[in-house]
């Protein structure tokens, strides 16, 4: 292929190395190196990548989480515009300050779908596993030049606005990382045989309402512990699905396959272990309270799951 | 004192139900609890910091998405792009933050549902244009808004783009849940056809809609009995936008 994720990688952990030394530099936060350590560190992580000895990354990982978990990475002093200014700039640019920002959602779904198999002589032109990724690397490279134009600002300066916006996510930034780690250790060391034994073996499942039932809620509650639909669907299928729903009772597995699933995302609502969804989104929005986006879904994925308790019960059987 | 099934593991599970109840920092309990599972399962510790390292390497695409954006948002933020988002709204009288987000939710579900996925986002979307435009369309309402009400607007924004974005991509064939879930199914000897599979994802989709969407419409009469009464005050928005024009 031509154009490689890795290259994005470089991209952003350039970005982050820029940022760690502005962070170090920022006399107005109280933890600058702390805080310049955090994003030095993370700026490796990107830069160094999977020629990093997976040992060093892990400690790493667990320097990155001490400093971290002890209130090392802080807010510094990002000199803003005034809201006045800001007004006067909108007002001058008009809606052409629009373009840029369409710029990424437009350009990584040209790539995506477009550019996707695209060949110039015998290379793929983008990534075949990561196409959406580098379609979006495109897109943002495309759109800090458009923004640049339009704005008459510098590259350098994009870097000093994103890093008050890198500095807001903060610590939340290390937990998608983390969470799927931790899936990935919770898959190795058999948590998922420990709950599909618990459940299966406590749970009467002689009516075919309650066998859905702890199939729906059990795919819910999973992906709640796991972070993810993905990592509960073969476990909860298998301890439960396949056996009691498919074996006793005969459903039919593609209504089984497909709101069990929708379920599994009723749980990814409700949980702070789906990070990239719920709390780096919290901490993007600077929300003072880092669940505030699972608050307002709860009473969005209850209902739902409920409902799919029920198309459940009647379409699988009909 | 042998079981077949080894329980042990779920004190990871059990660390990080008590870790986020405590409200201890996240970072620390899911590195803890990620630990403790480790040594549970008789991995030695550099094998746990091996995992840890790898996976961490590994797992670098799931930020990417997030930052990489952020320098442009960034810029375009410096030059104005939220009080722009914020006075565009507030030209159509009859929105409403409620409204906006139904729209959102409409799109962000059938263009997932077609797989472009990436035509929302928290980082691309949510922050610069579609968390300003709620709160534009509710301070040209009510004049000044409440903190309060401020980031209940954020959240319901940042809600309604997962809410459309799961519920919708799901009915997508090419999809990759839905190739997992073949896979998975073929395993256990089951052969089902992916488009039967995308088909009976839509009942769930449009009741994802209708439930959301009605939340959605709640927030605004919410909204209203909250700050009805303080309409006579001067607009906020609408006073900046004398400028604008």
């Amino acid at each position: 292929m031509i154009f490689k994720l890795d290259y994005f990688y470089i991209l952003l952990g350039l970005m982050l190395a820029i940022i760690a030394v502005l962070s170090f530099r920022d006399k107005a936060n109280p933890r600058r190196f702390t805080t310049g350590l955090f994003w030095a560190l993370y700026a490796v992580v990107y830069l160094v990548g999977e020629r990093l000895p997976p040992i060093v990354a892990g400690v790493i990982v667990i320097l990155m989480a001490l400093v971290a978990g002890l209130g090392g990475v802080k807010l510094g002093h990002y000199g803003t515009f005034t809201e006045q200014e800001r007004r006067e700039s909108a007002s001058k640019l008009g809606n052409r300050l629009f373009i840029p920002a369409l710029t990424i959602p437009i350009t990584t779904m040209i790539g995506s779908v477009v550019l996707k198999n695209v060949k110039i002589g015998n290379l793929l032109l983008l990534d075949p596993k990561n196409f959406t990724l580098v379609s979006l690397g495109f897109g943002c490279v495309f759109a800090l030049i458009a923004a640049c134009w339009l704005t008459r600002g510098t590259p350098a300066q994009a870097i000093r606005e994103s890093r008050r916006l890198i500095d807001s996510i903060g610590w939340a930034v290390l937990l998608p990382h983390l969470l799927a780690v931790l899936g990935l250790l919770f898959t190795a060391s058999g948590v998922g045989k420990a709950v599909a034994y618990l459940t299966t073996s406590h749970i009467p499942m002689d009516s075919r309402f309650i066998a859905v039932a702890v199939y729906c809620l059990g795919m819910a509650i999973f992906t709640m512990i796991m972070g993810n639909g993905f990592a509960a669907f073969p476990v909860i299928t298998g301890g439960v699905g396949v056996p009691v729903l498919i074996g006793v009772f005969h459903g039919n597995p593609a209504v089984l396959a497909s709101i069990g699933m929708f379920s599994g995302y009723c749980g990814t609502l409700m949980t702070p272990m789906a990070a990239n969804y719920n709390i780096v989104p919290a901490a993007l929005l600077e929300l003072p309270d880092k669940n505030g986006v699972i608050k307002v879904q709860v009473l969005t994925a209850l209902p739902l799951l409920a409902a799919n308790i029920c198309l459940m019960y009647f379409l699988m059987y009909r | 004192m042998h079981t077949a099934v080894n329980l042990w593991p779920l004190i990871g599970v059990a660390i990080i139900i008590v870790g986020f109840l405590l409200r201890a920092n996240p970072v620390l309990v899911v590195v803890v609890a990620g630990v403790i599972t480790g040594l549970t399962a008789s991995m030695p510790v550099s094998k746990i910091l091996t995992v840890l390292g790898s996976g961490f390497i590994t797992t670098r695409n799931i930020p990417l998405i997030v930052l990489l954006p952020l320098a442009v948002i960034g810029l375009l933020e410096r030059y104005g792009l939220k009080e722009l988002a914020q006075t565009s709204i507030a030209r159509i009288k009859s929105a409403t933050a409620g409204r906006l987000l139904i729209v959102y939710l409409a799109v962000r579900e059938i263009s997932a549902a077609f797989g472009l996925t990436s035509l929302g986002g928290h980082a691309q979307m949510v922050r610069p244009l579609i968390a300003p435009m709620a709160e534009g369309a509710t301070e040209n309402r009510y004049g000044v808004v409440p903190e309060k009400v401020i980031y209940k607007l954020r959240a319901m924004s940042a809600a309604s783009d997962n809410v459309g974005l799961f519920f919708g991509e799901d009915i997508f064939v090419a999809f990759g849940a839905i190739v997992l879930m073949q896979t998975i199914l073929r395993g256990e000897g089951i052969e089902v056809n992916p488009v039967h599979m995308a088909l009976w994802g839509i009942p769930t989709a449009i009741c994802a809609f209708i439930i959301h969407a009605f939340r959605l419409s709640r927030m605004d009469v919410q909204i209203e009995r909250e700050l009805g009464q303080q309409t006579s005050k001067v607009p906020a928005a609408a006073a900046g936008k004398e400028e604008i024009r």
